[in-house]
């Protein structure tokens, strides 16, 4: 009855060294050298400092600033150390008091805008990191963003339409716009 | 729904399809001990592993030696993984200097990788080191789908054998499924996503300067964002390729460093999928009949996109409360629209949707948008899949021999109902198989409504429900039909990781693997004694489009009967408190 442990044990120990050991140091080889920023995290520096990471989203509330998606993460929102959503059910009242008071937020930030505000806006994020709104959240924040900053309407727009990747292939996923990455650059105009 | 919506599952049914024959090909030359192009490369190492396993490749095993064989192995991985987790602390490769962690949670991981589940308890990137997740999670998620994969063999030769005691050598079977269909693939989906973004490093993690600094939940000013990597791509890779599902990240691949965008997305779904299509395939080319592996086929893909359809539709008509508040959920080129909350906005509502259905029907379990926010009948997809016994694809290797189980009851079935003796592929299927079958089909939804049933009058098991009302129930009864699956994904907002969840779900994830594992061995091992039947006029194809559909029916009609009772109470409720 036994007599497989003995392979059981030594195949054991000699499949987790090809897979635990040898294949995970193989591909970070591989991936340090073939695709070192990829690889660490896809960082922005500035002048030498990192100021995020290029697939992580950060939390603005500035009304200067293109916000983000809502965050569920904690104890701070964009918590890229422990990453998550809000996992609040459909029908679960928490659930539409966070959006309305995000709703209130926007609207409080832009008075005078009455459009309907794009739904990605006012939901949290499924990692709480996301880095993207859609085209319509960004729009939605355009005019706001150029009146407080003193900017060109068009000038913003151009920037954000920058800062806009559309459907891979014209097809897969979503078209969106790029938050921490778009706010740089608006930060980079000012010190123009 | 969207053109372009519709178009993306289209698109995915296309390419996994066109897959199928090639990868399918390649499998069942593998399996059969033929020459493959990997051979030059492989074949010397594999000679050696034998030789230190002490094993020839052609000592053969009865069903009763395989069933050992894969017993004893796991239990080997289920005392490192435990120990592993339990020491990480005094480890190196421990950069955030974690501690041990709780023996609870522990047994929990462990039976959850080793049964090829992934169901977790924790959250990666504040709990396991990187040697625990590279030696610990990695290693698993290789070794459980190859797992699998081995007893599905054993299956087959079940059926093409007669007069034979002999299944095959287990560790053959074990480790040419690593070497030469696992690890090359993980290598290729590994580069493929860290090119796109994915992170693999063995850095700690890094602090970022905000632009805007904020303040958290206790009124503290926060300027920096601890940023966490890890060697995360290569162990992605294969929790897809395995139908696993761990995340490194908590997020699962919802995180954009496992999966940064919509085609990394694409291919994950892809890799979580197209091994247990191809083994439809291999199953026929081992059978000596290919149309039977597709016929199998057939019925899953019909299933699958069905309920890809019914996911689609619940989630891309939005959550009706939000109406009120002048919330713009409807779709364009420039708004996902839908119910967005929980889901990413690269991925849209049609790749959630698509994703959610493909991993539960998938024993995956991996997540890239949050089910505990679907809509009722959006959350009903993920949940009704996995009930359905993961026979929809199912895990690599064991939603096949799943599905071969259901085959068997419809053929059963079906000579019931004309008065003949039941045959499939020349095998006269009689009281021993039957009660096999009835063994195979009864013990899961036992130990997932009767632990549901305990948990939800117990108060331990009701102080982790996390939403009210109904949606509470259905965080309970998703978390037992995941585990009691081996499929791994959550209605994530309910507490799990405590002693009582732990525990129970611990047990459930080991009864629904190796319960069934066994019975399947014992199976084959029948089916391998018995001798050819000819095919006469009475015998009933069982590659017809009318079998297609006959199968179709008895997955579901077995599914509906066990779940819908428990099914009403949860999303059906829910669904009608909405309006």
């Amino acid at each position: 009855m036994f007599s497989q442990l003995r392979p059981a044990l030594v195949a054991f120990v000699a499949l987790a060294i090809i897979t635990g050991i040898f294949y995970p140091f193989t591909i970070t080889l591989i991936a340090q050298l073939a695709f070192p920023s990829q690889a660490n995290g896809s960082l922005i520096a500035q002048n030498g400092t990192v100021v995020g990471s290029a697939l992580i989203g950060q939390h603005f509330d500035d009304p200067k600033y293109f916000w983000s998606r809502p965050s569920a993460t904690s104890p701070v929102a964009f918590n890229a150390g422990a990453s998550g959503g809000s996992n609040l059910g459909p029908t679960n009242p928490a659930l539409l008091e966070q959006v309305q008071a995000r709703i209130e937020a926007l609207r409080a930030a832009d008075p005078d805008n009455t459009a309907p505000i794009p739904v990605d806006l006012v939901t949290a994020s499924a990692s709480g990191l996301d880095p993207h709104i859609s085209i319509a959240a960004a729009n939605y924040q355009i005019a706001r963003v150029a009146r407080i900053r003193g900017l060109d309407v068009a000038r913003v727009r151009d920037l954000v339409a920058q800062y806009t990747e559309g459907r891979t292939l014209g097809v897969l996923g979503e078209a969106r716009v790029n938050v921490p990455q778009l706010n740089l650059a608006l930060d980079g105009i000012a010190g123009e | 729904m969207t053109f372009i919506g519709i178009l993306q599952i289209v698109l995915y049914i296309v390419v996994l399809v066109a897959l199928t024959k090639p990868l399918g090909a390649h499998m069942a030359r593998v399996y059969q001990g033929e020459k493959t192009f990997l051979d030059p490369l492989l074949r010397p190492v594999e000679r050696f592993l034998y030789r230190l396993f002490g094993t020839r490749e052609t000592d053969e095993m009865d069903w009763k030696t395989y069933a050992m064989a894969v017993l004893m192995f796991s239990a080997a991985g289920l005392v490192f993984l435990y120990t592993l987790q339990r020491a990480q602390g005094f480890l190196p490769l421990n950069p955030q200097a974690f501690g041990a962690v709780t023996p609870d949670s522990s047994f929990n991981t462990a039976s959850s990788f080793v049964t090829n589940t992934n169901w977790q308890g924790y959250a990666g990137e504040t709990t396991m080191s990187y040697l625990t997740q590279m030696l610990g999670m990695t290693v698993q998620n290789f070794v459980s789908a190859a797992t699998g994969m081995a007893v599905l063999v054993a299956f087959i030769r079940g059926l093409t054998r007669h007069n034979s005691k002999l299944l095959g050598n287990f560790w053959v079977d074990l480790t040419r499924s690593t070497l030469y269909i696992l690890l090359p693939l993980a290598i290729l989906v590994s580069l493929l996503i860290i090119s796109q973004g994915a992170v693999q490093s063995l850095a700690s993690s890094t602090t970022a300067t905000l632009v805007e600094p904020t303040i958290d939940s206790n009124g503290a000013t926060v300027t920096t964002q601890t940023i966490a990597v890890g060697p995360a791509a290569s162990q992605v890779a294969i929790k897809h390729l395995g139908t696993n599902g761990g995340g490194f990240f908590n997020a699962n691949a919802a995180h954009p460093f496992e999966s940064p965008t919509p085609l990394t997305d694409f291919v994950l779904i892809l890799a979580e999928s197209v091994i247990a299509a191809a083994l439809c395939y291999t199953f026929g080319k081992m059978v000596g009949d290919t149309r039977q592996g597709w016929a199998i086929l057939a019925a899953m893909v019909v299933l699958l996109v069905t309920f890809m359809f019914v996911a689609y539709w619940a989630e891309a008509k939005g959550n009706p409360a939000f109406a009120p508040f002048g919330v713009d959920q409807t779709a364009s080129d420039v708004n996902p629209g839908g119910n967005m909350e929980g889901k990413e906005v690269r991925f849209g509502i049609a790749r959630s949707a698509l994703f959610a259905t493909a991993t539960t029907a998938t024993s995956t379990g991996a997540v890239n948008s949050m089910h505990d926010s679907y809509m009722p009948m959006g959350g009903f997809v993920p949940l009704f899949m996995m009930q359905l016994g993961e026979v929809v694809l199912g895990g690599v290797g064991s939603g096949l021999y799943g599905m071969l189980v259901f085959v068997i009851v419809a053929v059963f079935i079906a000579g019931l109902m004309v008065g003949r003796t039941p045959e499939y592929l020349g095998k006269k299927i009689e009281p021993f198989e039957m009660k096999m079958a009835a063994l195979l089909i009864l013990i899961m939804p036992l130990t997932v409504l009767g632990m549901t049933a305990f948990a939800v009058v117990h108060p331990e098991g009701l102080k982790s429900i996390s939403n009210p009302g109904a949606h509470g129930f259905s965080q309970v009864l998703y978390a037992f039909t995941s585990q009691g699956n081996n499929n791994g994904s959550a209605f994530a907002g309910l507490g799990a990781n405590t002693l009582f969840y732990n525990t129970l779900g611990g047990l459930a994830m080991l009864i629904s693997r190796f319960w069934l594992a066994v019975p399947t061995l014992a199976l084959a091992g029948s089916l391998a004694r018995k001798k050819h039947v000819p095919a006469s006029a009475g015998t009933l194809p069982t590659y017809s489009p009318l079998f297609i559909g006959w199968l179709i029916a008895v997955v579901l009609i077995v599914g509906a009967l066990n779940f819908l009772p428990g099914l009403a109470l949860g999303p059906v409720v829910e669904q009608v408190m909405m309006k």
